[in-house]
């Protein structure tokens, strides 16, 4: 039991059971997980190994007059200090736009960029050195998103000569989208009703629980080896060669634990840094951020304002939606030209609307870089359209959830981008079922001992005895786009092997998929099951030494590499099969017609014709292939018109809260969700994934927020940054629909971000319901809700 | 400085240990017990929830100094060799692991709530486990795990619960 | 750093003395998180782990709690629930489980956060700080132990070794305000105790100011309200508007900030509701158990 953990800890497991796809058998990793003995990025230890801490600005906007590490390279015990001066190679990174240092270059454009890293013997040392740099500072005035859209006045986040992609003035990207005749004169006179909503979602945290962490070792080859918790080994890799200066085969990585990542991890962090450190030094370096780093150390969810109009016919036909949407991108571009292009062609949300006109712009600020996060440019718009739905509904006089359903988009349907929707959209029926849902009990209880403090808002704060406390319901409901778009190569790779040891076949499935929690090696285990008919599966660790599965995001992976597995699996069975052809003469038609199952080769009529040992006797298949899902096109620049999204993804969700109307304190009583996932791959899990989402989108509306003040950020803490509690989170009943796509592996669809969307709004909607208050601002604090 | 203690009932000495460190990086980078998870270290998330002489805490609070002559126990000592506590089989098999890495210390809170409340209430649950963040699961299957933990135990003492949970 | 650890409470006194900069750690739950992040490097650490005395508490001849300087809140709610509810309702609301199985009323007192949730019931029940040193051992009455934000009366050579708590004769509440359900530090915070004996009502704010304070308008205010109404011999309900009048009185003792976790006005409003709704609560508490007794 007791040992260090190495990296050698990261070997491959086995995958329990003899569930195939649609039964939830348990994951492969979790008995590791509760007996203390999975191997986190954090846990990995090494002989000689050093400790890795990085020197961040404590400013968001300042010319950098000097540093000086010399009383920090004499401390005893520090291996190393550098500065973008000691890169050996490109001194850029970045997932779309090469834009950010590795370490800060002259100036520093956000609170908590990275200046310099030390490496020592232990954390201490290292933290005693950090505290030694001198820099000399000249600060200037932050620029936030208001003062980005006037350079002229307030200056360049970057030299505008260094803007690339897109980029321009401090925009780093924006889309139009045109539908039918916009917002024209002619479309808004025939709308009976027009309402205009402005709403504001502030900067939210992925707060996934594992800090960012790993172990670089460098090889004899001159290469590295890293050891890391990341969502995309492979561009990673590409980000991280030509600041090494090493060739791709040179550096090497390794899927170690990963705590979470939620889009968190979309970007690299201390990777590379870790990198520089080992190949300076020679030795293997370990770098953990603690809570406050990691708060510093990833992108957050891209804070938004967004104006709305929605005009409709007086029965309550949708005539128009004008929307214009300005996100904070902070300091360098991410990924924020994707969320851009999320943002507009999904900021109508799942209805029918003839006519749109949407802008949707990101700029540079002086505020912490915005990426990747569950819900990726959906989420805020989904606060939007859906305030504005509710707002809508308020102005006619009609039920909420009518109006939606009413305006509910379905297979057939066209969407504002051009593109039609080709596959199952039940977005009506999602609504339906949510509300058909039976409502959670009327009230707190009070019994002969007063009341049960732990039902109530606030808790066992004991604010309230039930005294302020209203009940509201509230809906919500959302559409996601599943995989990368607009025009992005796509794919995901998979390797799997069949053999025979002893004396039974084996089924190994090697990928470089990062599992994050979600629960896709369970999937991969059941996926070659149901394929190979084999009950002995076994997950090797992801790594680069296979091609690229494109990363843990966008509600992909179980599409994507679960549909690389199959690809790959059926690649392994045509392989057998072909065997047995040869070796037994099988005809075409027998072999059309045969399966693998129980490790036995059976025809039609379930006749067993072979055993799978015979067949694979000493020469084990292995088979490696690559799967796309169907090309997609980017948005036309000027119009937004294109097949942009390969798969969309609903989820409708009911909230009933409860609130202190007097303090403002909100108890989310109940969040019901509806969803459709095409096909429940492993129903458990799919569950986790809907239970999951909801509880951020309820942090989302009720707690999360960075708060950020002239760029700085004032709560870099699990005491100030708050994310729900089990107290904070209600029972959250599902009811899971099935619609099978007819373009995806088994039909499934992704599953893992729509609850994020929807349960925001519904939540919010819900306290609409309680206080009769407009809330135009997510997280509602108890500020807004007593207004003061 | 040394410090000596027991670890789930072996003694242990750890040397050279910085004064200012906590019992959470002595488990990990000094002792070869990695479990207990280091996700704040601000006493905010329960993942390095271990026992100290019986009772749960932060492991991340407790200056190392502090274990001197005293007894911890940890997630890795739950499991009777390759039989796991009733608790973590419970874990497993509801579902309630997905990153894994808040089960640690909800495993040790669990554990210790089971063994005071046997038959505990969903509000004692929550309250029970309030100081145990989790980021992926939205506690709907942690519950569900507490719940089928508490009755399999409850079979294996051969009682059933005494009036219905509410 | 020097990590030292007496065993008695003597050594202890000594060590301190010898090393006035000395931290204390108790429980650690507010020493560890600034030694974690880096915010603090005192040149020794004093455990007072190992010294038993801190960890029990005695009921004194007359009826007052001595509550020894590292009893764990867990305890305090276990056991002293009846004698001491207000602490123990704010006891329950400290942290977590795991934060109560450690953290401590000295410590609290030893940090004097003014989000601290000791600090209000230990001023509504008008508790001493028993402080002790070489040179001798000090009564501090609570109202002269906050001094400033994060400042006590302590000395640098000395510690505290128990909080003396008179015993409830009456109804207490503590209630907070916090944006989640749980684990969280108070954006403001309020107790009541009922004095019925002596007819008094005392008050403690949290959160709200640099220090822990009393109302003490509010409280000479509600005192007069039921001398004059009567209302201790009668028994009656509290008049409404005499409840909202407490509530702005309290309001107005306060000097709240803005900051992160909430607003100077929304901690005033709040404030106002808490000290309404828990002097109600303690009140109606008051005429029932009256009535029972009757
Ligand atoms: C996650 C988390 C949540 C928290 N939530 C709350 C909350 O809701 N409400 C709240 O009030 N607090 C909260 N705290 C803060 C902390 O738990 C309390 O202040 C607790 O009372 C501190 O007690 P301790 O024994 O752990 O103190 P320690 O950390 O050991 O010490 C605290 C201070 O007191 C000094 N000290 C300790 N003992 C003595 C003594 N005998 N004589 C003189 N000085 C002494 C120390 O030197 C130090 O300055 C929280 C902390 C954490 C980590
Ligand atoms: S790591 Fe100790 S509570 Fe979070
Ligand atoms: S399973 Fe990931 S934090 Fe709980």
């Amino acid at each position: 039991m007791a040992g260090p953990t190495t990296p050698r800890n990261l070997s491959a497991v086995s995958a329990p059971g003899r569930d195939g796809i649609g039964a939830s058998p348990p994951r492969p990793d979790g008995i590791l997980k509760v007996k203390g003995d999975f191997a986190y990025a954090s846990d990995l230890w090494h002989e000689d190994m050093l400790w890795g801490t990085t020197l961040r600005s404590p400013h968001a906007r300042a010319r950098i007059r000097s540093v000086d590490v010399s009383a920090a390279l004499a401390l005893p015990g520090v291996y190393a200090v550098l500065t973008h001066e000691d890169i050996p190679g490109s001194k850029f990174y970045g997932l779309e736009i090469a834009d950010q240092p590795v370490l800060a270059i002259d100036e520093v454009r956000f609170h908590g960029e990275p200046i310099a890293i030390v490496a020592a013997d232990h954390p201490e040392t290292a933290r005693r050195a950090v505290a030694r740099i001198v820099v000399d500072y000249d600060v200037s005035p932050a620029i936030g998103p208001v003062e980005a859209l006037d350079p002229e006045r307030y200056g360049h986040v970057h030299a505008p000569a260094d803007y690339k992609a897109h980029a321009s003035g401090n925009i780093v990207h924006s889309q139009h989208v045109h539908h039918g005749d916009g917002d024209s004169a002619e479309v808004r006179a025939r709308a009976d009703v027009i309402v205009r909503g402005e709403y504001e979602v502030g900067m939210q945290d992925q707060a996934f629980l594992g800090p960012e962490s790993g172990l670089a070792v460098p090889a004899e080859d001159g290469g590295i080896d890293l050891y890391i918790a990341t969502q995309w080994l492979h561009v990673d890799r590409q980000q991280m060669c030509p600041v090494l200066a090493l060739p791709p085969e040179k550096v090497r990585l390794t899927l170690a634990g990963v705590g979470g990542a939620f889009g968190g991890r979309e970007d690299i962090s201390m990777q590379v840094h870790a990198c520089l450190l080992a190949q300076y030094t020679g030795k293997p370096v370990k770098i953990v951020y603690n809570r406050e780093e990691s708060f510093f150390g990833h992108v957050h969810r891209h804070p938004a304002t967004m104006v709305f109009e929605h005009g409709a016919t007086r029965d309550g036909r949708l005539v128009f939606v004008r929307a214009e949407i300005v996100l904070d991108g902070g300091a360098y571009a991410s990924s924020s030209p994707a969320v851009v292009g999320n943002a507009a062609s999904l900021g109508i949300g799942p209805y029918v609307i003839p006519n749109a006109s949407i802008d949707a712009t990101a700029v540079y600020t002086n505020n912490p870089p915005c990426g990747a996060m569950r819900g990726f440019g959906a989420v805020q718009m989904c606060f939007g359209y859906e305030s504005q739905m509710d707002r809508l509904a308020a102005e006619l006089g009609m039920d909420p959830v009518k109006l939606r359903r009413l305006n509910a988009m379905e297979q057939g349907s066209v969407l504002p981008t051009g593109q039609v929707v080709d596959a199952p959209a039940p977005v009506a029926e999602l609504l339906r079922r949510v509300e058909a849902m039976p409502l959670p009990a009327a009230a707190y209880r009070r019994t002969g001992d007063g009341v049960d403090l732990r039902e109530l808002p606030g808790g066992v704060s004991n604010s309230t005895h039930g005294e302020g406390v209203v009940r509201g319901i509230g809906y919500g409901v959302g559409i996601k786009n599943v995989g990368f778009s607009e025009g992005f190569d796509d794919y995901s790779t998979a390797r799997v092997r069949l053999e025979v040891i002893n004396g039974a076949p084996v089924a190994l499935v090697h990928t470089a998929m990062a599992e994050v929690g979600q629960g896709g090696v369970t999937v991969h285990a059941q996926i070659v099951r149901t394929e190979l008919g084999v009950d002995l599966v076994t997950i090797a660790p992801a790594d680069t030494r296979v091609g690229s599965a494109g990363s843990t995001s966008a509600s992909r992976q179980t599409y994507m590499t679960g549909g690389a597995v199959k690809s790959a699996a059926e690649a392994v069975r045509g392989t057998v099969l072909a065997r047995g052809r040869r070796r037994h003469g099988w005809t075409p038609d027998l072999v059309a017609g045969l399966r693998l199952v129980d490790g036995k080769v059976v025809d039609r009529a379930d006749a067993v014709v072979a055993d799978l040992v015979d067949l694979l006797g000493d020469e084990p298949v292995d088979e490696t292939v690559e799967f796309r899902h169907r090309p997609t096109q980017a948005f036309d620049r000027l119009t937004g018109q294109g097949f942009g999204h390969v798969q969309y993804t609903f989820c409708a969700h009911r909230a009933v809260v409860d609130v202190d109307v007097e303090l403002g304190l909100v108890k989310v009583v109940e969040l019901a969700a509806a969803q459709d996932v095409g096909k429940a791959m492993n129903p458990l899990a799919v569950l986790g994934q809907i239970h999951g989402g909801s509880t951020q989108g309820l942090g989302l509306a009720v707690m999360e927020e960075i708060v950020v003040a002239e760029g700085r950020v004032r709560n870099p803490s699990f005491t100030d940054y708050l994310i729900p509690t089990i107290l904070d989170t209600p029972p959250m009943p599902v009811d899971v629909l099935e619609l099978a796509d007819p373009h995806a592996p088994y039909g499934l669809r992704g599953a893992g971000e729509a609850p994020t969307l929807s349960a925001t709004p519904a939540i919010v909607a819900a306290i609409r319901a309680a206080t009769g208050l407009a809330l135009n601002r997510v997280p509602v604090r108890p500020e807004h809700l007593t207004g003061i | 400085m040394r410090v000596t203690f027991t670890v789930n009932g072996r003694p242990t000495e750890a040397d050279d240990v910085w004064e200012g460190e906590s019992l959470l990086y002595v488990l990990r980078e000094r002792v070869g017990l990695p479990g207990s998870k280091n996700a704040c270290e601000q006493g905010e998330c329960g993942s390095c929830t271990v026992y100290l002489d019986g009772a749960p805490v932060c492991a991340c609070l407790v200056a190392a100094g502090q274990v001197q002559d005293r007894a911890v126990g940890t997630v890795e000592g739950l499991a009777d060799g390759d039989t796991l506590d009733p608790v973590q089989q419970a874990f497993v098999d509801a579902g309630a692991v997905q990153c894994g890495f808040c089960t640690p210390g909800l495993l040790v809170q669990t554990h210790d709530l089971l063994n005071r409340a046997h038959h505990p209430s969903d509000a004692e649950i929550r309250e029970a486990l309030s100081g145990n963040l989790c980021r992926c699961t939205g506690y709907e299957k942690i519950m569900d795990a507490v719940r089928l933990a508490a009755a399999r135990k409850a079979d294996a003492r051969g009682t059933a619960p005494a009036g219905s949970e509410g | 750093m020097e990590f030292l650890r007496p065993a008695t409470w003597e050594e202890a006194l000594a060590v301190k003395a010898q090393h006035p900069s000395a931290v204390p750690i108790a429980g650690g739950t507010d020493v560890m998180v600034e030694l974690n992040f880096d915010r603090r490097r005192p040149d020794a650490l004093v455990d007072l782990n190992r010294i038993r005395e801190l960890h029990e508490w005695r009921i004194e001849d007359d009826d007052t709690v001595r509550l020894g300087a590292s009893v764990p809140y867990a305890r305090i709610i276990e056991a002293l629930h009846d004698r001491l509810p207000g602490l123990s309702l704010g006891a329950r609301t400290v942290g977590s489980p795991q934060i109560r199985n450690r953290g401590s009323v000295g410590g609290n007192l030893g940090g004097a956060s003014p989000a601290g949730d000791a600090h209000p019931p230990l001023l509504a029940s008008g508790a001493t700080v028993e402080a002790a040193s070489v040179r001798g051992t000090r009564l501090i009455p609570i109202d002269d132990f906050y001094l400033g934000v994060k400042r006590n009366a302590l000395e640098p050579d000395e510690l505290i070794r128990a909080v003396h708590i008179p015993s409830a004769t009456g109804p207490q509440q503590f209630a907070k305000i916090g944006t989640r359900n749980a684990m969280v530090i108070a954006v403001c915070s309020f107790a009541v105790a009922l004095h019925p004996h002596t007819r008094d009502v005392r008050t403690g704010i949290g959160s709200a100011a640099p220090t822990p304070r009393r109302a003490r308008e509010a409280e000479e205010f509600i005192r007069a309200e039921l001398d004059e109404s009567g209302l201790w011999t009668s028994g009656g309900e509290l008049p409404r508007a005499a409840a909202r009048r407490f509530g702005e009185l309290v309001a107005g003792a306060a000097a709240p900030i803005d900051d992160v976790r909430g607003s100077a006005a929304y901690r005033r409003h709040a404030l106002a509701v808490l000290a309404r709704r828990t002097l109600l609560w303690t009140w109606n508490d008051h005429r029932a158990t009256g009535r029972a007794a009757a």
